[in-house]
């Protein structure tokens, strides 16, 4: 009887109930069919009966450095983060800490390449960086390529999103804390032993996890940064393998390895990942009378200025030396003209098919949720629905892209490489979608379900007049952050491209290898922007989103 | 009439945006006081100001006859109790408590014997080792109690501590205020917005509106006052009990 009553109970129809179901396993289907086909071709290769050793020293080097300097990422990411976070919780009323905040934001929208060109103005041989160090007596300058460079550049993009998320862990404490500390004569010390650590500590494993994860999956930076053997990571060791030493064998190796570390450390992530319930948010500025006296108020300064500095020179140089390049005649350019259209064609498109999985996922998940009765295995399903869609996280990029490029073999992948492109950036895309449009989706229905359903609003109309009203915001913030994704991806092309597949990022890292060193700077310039413009408006929300992680 | 131990404020003035504060007053030692007032006319600005996390404009600060207007929250003689997140939530009570001996935690033998006792006086005998997340509303405002016991300054500073408490629990923690400041002596300054409050533990009221104060009054006297129309809203509310 209880099942009999399953669909009056939920607040779709039957036939609704039906369709959310067999939406989201269509839409999972296709991932898993994508994905399996690119990793089983990946597979089949790598197990043909080859003789020579499955894993060489060259790759365990490799594995090895891919791992070493994913950890020293996350670790320097997490303590200067918690540096910054503190001194600038430290100091609620610090002139421009709205400002500050908004640019511990902007690199987590910038385009890889784009932030690795600001990082070489400043950072290489002849950059500001290096300069001001020689005139304080630095001998040796700091190199920006090496590992030097990519734990330089790790740090960089990855330092602002962990100080972000750090902060707003401390001010979600109660302010009253604060004052007690004070009135308790707590020194500096003690508040961050009893108070701040404590805080800290909660989020450090999944934030330093989450860091890991995205560095020792980096591609680009590697690329653009490491030197040779010695400074490879597993993505572009498989690049490599496949475009420059024509060896689809190695490829797949290092594509097998790839998975067998990802998949090791999304469990581990899991396991370190706790959701915690957190209730109330305090809101307003707390009071911070431990930041007043003079002395910590100038350490903290100090610290807010560096670590400000750190984010804001390479995107100032940026910004200076794409001023300087002739924009004008940039944009009239044909080559450019025709690198806009084709990363806008494959922007749009993968955004919008990200936009449709997502939702599709997302419906199915909330029809089981709001189920009145849902049978476990009904939750179950719904449970894993956001993991088994995010298989882009197990299966990287440059991996898949490797399957997919041995089933389709080199004479088919002229014609199929924008479709390829454009449906592994929508996987890539997918995670964060469905992170902006789940929980969107969820509230909506708890808000305005039954209401819809008292008043018989089904279908087409409640669609029409209820669900995209409500949910108009959040899909089109979706949709900029997943277009944002892909213009400024340089992985998945790179693979895949060819001369007549130029998207921006491509051309801007072509016309740096042709030391067309202006003409990089004006490309640069331009698709930071437009990828700054896009995330802007898909971020809008993005303390809500960080808060929430 | 002007005993040392007195907290004095004297000619206060403080600009906070739109609001700006003037007090001059004197609380009397070892008595209690209750501020009382409607939301906004400045009664968490005058704790702050004798707490220290507010630092006036012009005026002075006076507590155990020394002059602390410019001294850190730290430096001052004064415990204070919040209306709620007086506990740190990842502390058990015992170390919560303890805070209040020692703010770098260096417990000795001794100490531990005194946070215990103050536990047994406030009724949580035998919670030390409890967190806070797993005691009632009221029982956390009896730790917070207990650390300003352990901590034994002579001027103790209340925010609202009773008014995320239903009527009952309210009763019986004003009685254990009443009795606490009985047998320490201590000088309470007791922010409220509830007048059953005041009539039941203050000796004087002090009514603020606007940043001004309206009326600073022996209870009695003040229960008695024909007017102005605010302190007659005021009295209205919560019934006379």
């Amino acid at each position: 009887m209880a099942r009999r009553h399953e669909h009056e109970l939920n607040m779709l129809t039957r036939g609704e109930y039906r369709r959310a179901l067999t939406g989201g396993t269509l839409g999972l289907a296709g991932i898993l069919l994508f994905a399996g086909l690119g990793t089983g071709a990946l597979f089949r290769a790598g197990l043909s009966g080859e003789t020579t050793p499955l894993f060489d020293a060259y790759m365990w080097r490799v594995l090895r450095f891919t791992l070493l300097q994913a950890s020293l990422s996350a670790i320097l990411s997490v303590g200067l983060a918690m540096i910054f976070a503190r001194a600038l919780a430290r100091q609620p009323e610090f002139p421009g800490r709205g400002w500050i905040l908004r640019l511990m934001g902007v690199p987590l929208g910038l385009p890889v390449i784009v932030g690795a060109l600001g990082l070489v103005t400043v950072w290489g041989r002849n950059g500001w960086a290096n300069a001001a160090l020689s005139e304080f007596g630095l001998k040796e300058p700091v190199s920006i390529y090496g590992l030097t460079g990519i734990l330089l550049a790790h740090v960089f993009f990855n330092f602002p999103l962990a100080a972000r998320v750090l902060l707003a862990g401390l001010e979600r404490l109660p302010p009253e804390y604060w004052l007690i500390a004070s009135n308790l004569g707590m020194k500096p010390l003690g508040i961050f032993r009893l108070i701040e650590w404590p805080e800290m500590k909660r989020q450090i494993p999944a934030l330093g996890g989450l860091i890991f994860m995205l560095a020792a999956t980096s591609f680009t930076l590697v690329l653009l940064l490491g030197g040779g053997p010695a400074a490879t990571t597993l993505e572009v060791a498989i690049y490599q393998a496949l475009r420059f030493d024509f060896d689809p064998q190695r490829a797949v190796r290092l594509s097998l390895l790839q998975i067998a570390m990802t998949t090791v450390l999304l469990v581990l992530l899991g396991l370190l990942t706790k959701r915690h319930a957190e209730g109330a948010t305090a809101g307003g500025a707390s009071r911070r009378p431990d930041g007043r006296s003079w002395r910590n108020r100038t350490v903290d300064f100090l610290l807010i200025l560096a670590g400000t500095a750190f984010v804001a020179l390479p995107l100032a140089s940026v910004a200076a030396a794409g001023l300087r390049a002739d924009l004008l005649r940039l944009a009239g350019e044909a080559p450019v003209h025709r690198a806009l259209l084709t990363s806008l064609a494959i922007a749009a498109p993968s955004g919008l098919i990200s936009i449709l999985l997502a939702w599709m996922i997302s419906n199915c998940r909330q029809a089981i949720l709001k189920a009145r009765a849902p049978r476990p295995a009904a939750r179950l399903y719904a449970a894993s629905l956001p993991q088994l869609s995010s298989l882009i996280l197990l299966v990287p990029p440059t991996v898949l892209g490797n399957g997919w490029f041995l089933l389709i073999g080199p004479a088919r992948l002229q014609p199929a490489a924008p479709l390829l492109i454009t449906l592994i950036n929508s996987l890539m895309a997918l995670p964060f979608v469905l992170s902006i449009l789940d929980p969107a989706l969820a509230a909506h229905r708890e808000r305005n379900g039954r209401l819809s359903a008292s008043l018989g609003l089904f279908g087409w109309n409640r669609l029409l007049h209820v669900d995209w009203p409500a949910l108009r915001r959040p899909v089109l913030m979706a949709l900029c952050f997943a277009m944002a994704l892909s213009l400024g991806d340089l992985g998945v092309v790179a693979l895949f491209g060819s001369d007549d597949l130029v998207t921006l990022p491509w051309l801007l890292y072509s016309r740096m290898g042709s030391y067309r060193t202006a003409d990089a700077a004006g490309l640069a310039l331009l698709l930071g922007l437009l990828c700054l413009a896009l995330s802007a408006a898909g971020t809008g929300n993005i303390k809500r989103m960080n808060g929430d992680g | 009439m002007a005993d040392p131990n007195d907290i004095f404020m004297d000619a206060i003035e403080l600009k906070r945006g739109d609001l700006d504060f003037r007090f001059h007053c004197r609380m009397p030692a070892g008595r209690i006081t209750a501020v009382a007032g409607p939301s906004g006319s400045g009664k968490t600005t005058l704790l702050n100001l004798i707490a220290g996390f507010e630092v006036p404009d012009s005026g002075r600060i006076e507590l155990s006859g020394r002059d602390v207007t410019t001294f850190h929250p730290a430096e001052r003689p004064v415990s204070l109790v919040f209306q709620e997140n007086n506990l740190f939530a990842h502390l058990d009570i015992a170390t919560n408590v303890g805070l209040g001996i020692s703010p770098s935690l260096r417990l000795a033998d001794k100490d531990l014997a005194r946070i215990s006792a103050a536990l047994q006086r406030t009724g949580l005998g035998g919670y030390e080792k409890r967190m806070p997340g797993t005691l009632s509303g009221g029982e956390r405002q009896r730790a917070a109690f207990a650390r300003a016991l352990v901590r034994d300054r002579p001027y103790l500073l209340l925010d609202e501590p009773f008014a995320a408490l239903d009527p009952g629990l309210r009763l019986s923690m004003a009685m254990l205020l009443k009795e606490l400041q009985a047998e320490t002596g201590v000088t309470v300054v007791l922010v409220t917005h509830n007048s059953s409050d005041v009539r039941r533990l203050a000796e004087r009221v002090i009514f603020l509106e606007k940043g001004r104060i309206l009326a600073d009054d022996e209870t009695a006297d003040f229960f008695d006052r024909p007017g102005p129309q605010p302190i007659l809203d005021f009295r209205g509310r919560d019934g006379g009990m």
